[in-house]
């Protein structure tokens, strides 16, 4: 279990292996090893997020990650880039004032479900209404990850977490078709399995103009742990054989429920609004 | 005699001895009196008292709405409703959460509401941390709440108890916050002593003789008061809390008969002939100072400890008394006012106490124990002969000392 504490180099050294090479200069390779468990899918998208900035076609020196608190916000901390760790829930508006601030740049925001669609949904709405050009990355692992396993607002109906000891009770976001509502330009999901997938759709969404989403799916051993599914590959697994692409879902049709038997993955929306600014 | 009469009044009361952290010595307590509403939101070091009541609640243990709200300025505002409603409600927080909620903690002073809070104290971003210290309750300090701080896992669970009857005692009406150290206590395991549920809803009976939303007879709350009358009401709030403390201490007399305790608003440790006095608040200050004391009277120095136990309303009186004739005085604090003459809060707090005495006392201010900074019972044992040293040559700084400070 991950507390929420800091990272002290532990002073092991880490090669990353051959795989990590093309992005290995936009990893802080002294900062690992990470702070995530064994099997969490924040390490994936970590990849995949700097190889997307890599060949965004975007200088690298444009970008710059937002995170708030939670095991992804830590995402910002890896990345050698300029980035901010902010508040719990703060991320969208900060990224919000510095885009704002400086238009130019390319402005990310990696957050959990617990700091985008809780304390920060307000934000995300909002942001999303006024189509804030910037990026939003919600790594959906259902599950208040670093506080210990406390349920979130995606947390599904009938799911045991520290509190819902006998199963959860209230129904969860559907965060492609909230994000969709409330005005977003670009809306997605994948999941960390999907690497393909979804290495594409972060190059999609450095191209949108306008609010973007991708919604990832993410195991978390916490989560599994407490509903006897298996560990983090187990999840993968139900993953694998469960999810189905449809880029032209019906999206108030894709909520995902406890069994996981249905999960509906693909690029959902793609819309010209206008945005925020001049 | 009298000694004999309290443990077999513990003896009858006591229903199990447990190791409890001061977490879940805190939930512990709010199953005990018997709460409507809880209402919180994750985080550390807070989360695992509100998990423990969750789990309660959940095995139909406490008979209690449980809300785990989105976030923590919700999770106040929602107690406040529950309690306008004439609920008796409990939430938890620290650090960012509470400052999340300030907007909602002059709310909830501000309306009169009996409302209890547990704080595991931590410090605050920025930079980010998550270990202990008092920073956090001290921005909350001036927010019309009671504040009691805890020293130990049996004290945070006596504390709750009586929180709730001086929250609600009708010369009184106003919230309570419980705080004590983060991990340092609210993380570590002690034993604690929990009482049958029917004694501690005997000494807790629900007062509900308020101001309530009650739809047989409609009032309104919390609408805007003109300057013509704001400054009055705000001053009966004002008023009620600094007359809270006798309420406080006379609450503290009925539990210590009760429960066959001795709590007072300050702890009083070999003060009575100390030339050097140490004023501390929280577990492990407290601890450390007590153990330095014991260390300096065997080397020949009277040294003696007051722990600050109710912090707002300041016990002032009382205070001074305790040091009156101590020859030098240090203030330990684990917080930060910056920018003030002194950083050390409490340290004000107790100069702004000698002064109103027309008691004229060197009083240092110490500040260590930030974001936990080991404080040692040696760091505290040294102040004992830096105390010594500042009485016989009569110099004494007149700046906040932070120890433990790497410079
Ligand atoms: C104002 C405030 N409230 C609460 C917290 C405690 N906290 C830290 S992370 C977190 C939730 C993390 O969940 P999520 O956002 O889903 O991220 P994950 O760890 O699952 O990636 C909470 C409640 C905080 N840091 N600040
Ligand atoms: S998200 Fe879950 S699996 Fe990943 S580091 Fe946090 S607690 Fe561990
Ligand atoms: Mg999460």
């Amino acid at each position: 279990m991950s507390v929420e504490a800091e990272v002290t180099t532990t002073g092991v050294k880490v090669e990353l292996p051959k795989s990590y090479e093309d992005i290995k200069d936009l990893i802080r390779i002294d900062r690992l090893p990470h702070i995530w468990c064994p099997g969490c899918g924040l390490g994936i998208l970590l990849k995949l997020l700097a190889r997307a900035i890599k060949n965004s076609g975007i200088p690298i020196e444009k970008h710059v990650i937002v995170t708030g608190i939670g095991c992804t916000g830590r995402i910002g901390g890896y990345l050698k880039l300029d980035a901010y760790h902010v508040t719990h829930g703060r991320a969208i508006p900060f990224a919000v004032g510095l885009k704002m601030a400086n238009p130019e740049l390319e402005v990310t925001v990696v957050g959990g479900d617990g700091d985008i669609l809780a304390i920060g949904g307000n934000h995300f709405i909002h942001a999303a209404r006024r189509n804030d050009d910037i990026n939003v990355i919600i790594v959906n692992n259902f599950i208040y990850g670093m506080t210990g396993g406390q349920y979130s607002p995606t947390t599904p109906k009938g799911a045991k977490t520290t509190t819902s000891p006998y199963g959860h009770f209230e129904n969860p976001f559907n965060v492609p078709l909230l994000a969709y509502a409330a005005g977003a330009s670009y809306v997605a999901r994948w999941s960390v399995l999907h690497q393909n997938e979804l290495y594409q759709a972060l190059l999609d969404m450095f191209k949108v103009k306008g609010f973007a989403v991708v919604e990832v799916l993410s195991p978390c051993i916490i989560y599994t742990d407490r509903n006897a599914m298996g560990d983090a590959v187990d999840l993968m697994k139900v993953i694998k054989e469960r999810s189905t692409i449809d880029h032209n879902a019906n999206l108030s049709d894709i909520d995902i429920d406890f069994s996981m038997n249905k999960i509906i993955l693909g690029n959902f929306v793609k819309r010209e609004r206008p945005v925020s600014y001049r | 005699m009298a000694v004999a009469k309290a443990l077999s009044v513990r003896e009858e009361l006591v229903k199990e001895r447990l190791g409890l952290t001061s977490n879940y010595a805190a939930a512990y307590a709010v199953k005990a009196v018997d709460v409507d509403v809880i209402a919180a939101y994750p985080i550390t070091p807070q989360t695992t008292i509100i998990e423990k009541l969750a789990e309660f609640v959940a095995n139909g243990e406490v008979d209690a709405e449980y809300i785990p709200v989105e976030s923590e300025h919700s999770a106040l505002s929602a107690v406040v409703g529950a309690s306008a409603a004439g609920a008796r409600v409990f939430t938890a927080t620290a650090a960012q959460g509470l400052e999340f909620m300030h907007e909602v903690l002059h709310i909830a002073s501000g309306l009169r509401l009996p409302i209890v809070m547990a704080v595991p104290g931590r410090a605050l971003s920025a930079p980010i941390s998550i270990h202990g210290d008092y920073q956090d309750i001290m921005n909350a300090r001036d927010s019309g709440w009671i504040m009691l701080i805890a020293s130990s896992a049996q004290e945070v669970y006596d504390s709750i108890i009586m929180a709730y009857r001086i929250a609600e005692d009708s010369r009184v009406l106003l919230p309570v916050m419980v705080s004590y150290d983060g991990f340092l206590m609210s993380h570590t395991t002690e034993p604690v002593e929990i009482y049958h549920e029917e004694y501690v809803r005997k000494f807790t009976p629900r007062n509900l003789s308020r101001y309530r939303l009650d739809p047989r007879s409609p009032i309104t709350i919390g609408v805007i008061a003109s300057p013509e009358w704001y400054y009055e009401i705000k001053y009966q709030a004002i008023h009620a809390l600094k007359e809270s403390k006798s309420v406080i201490k006379e609450i503290h007399g009925e539990f210590n008969k009760f429960f066959g305790t001795n709590y007072d608003i300050i702890e009083k440790y070999m003060v009575d002939d100390a030339d050097y006095v140490l004023i501390t608040y929280g577990g492990a200050s407290s601890g450390n100072a007590k153990e330095a004391a014991k260390r300096a009277r065997e080397r020949g120095l009277r040294a003696g400890v007051v722990r600050i136990r109710l912090f707002r309303p300041f016990p002032t009186e009382e205070l001074v008394n305790a040091i009156k004739d101590a020859k030098v005085i240090a203030v330990i604090d684990r917080a930060l006012t910056p920018g003030n003459t002194y950083e050390g809060p409490v340290f004000s707090d107790v100069i702004t106490a000698l002064y109103s005495s027309g008691v004229e006392k060197p009083v240092v201010s110490v500040v260590h124990g930030i974001s936990q900074r080991t404080m040692l019972a040696d760091d505290f044992y040294n102040l004992y002969k830096m105390l010594d040293e500042y009485a016989k040559t009569g110099e004494y700084p007149r700046r906040t000392v932070f120890m433990g400070l790497r410079t």
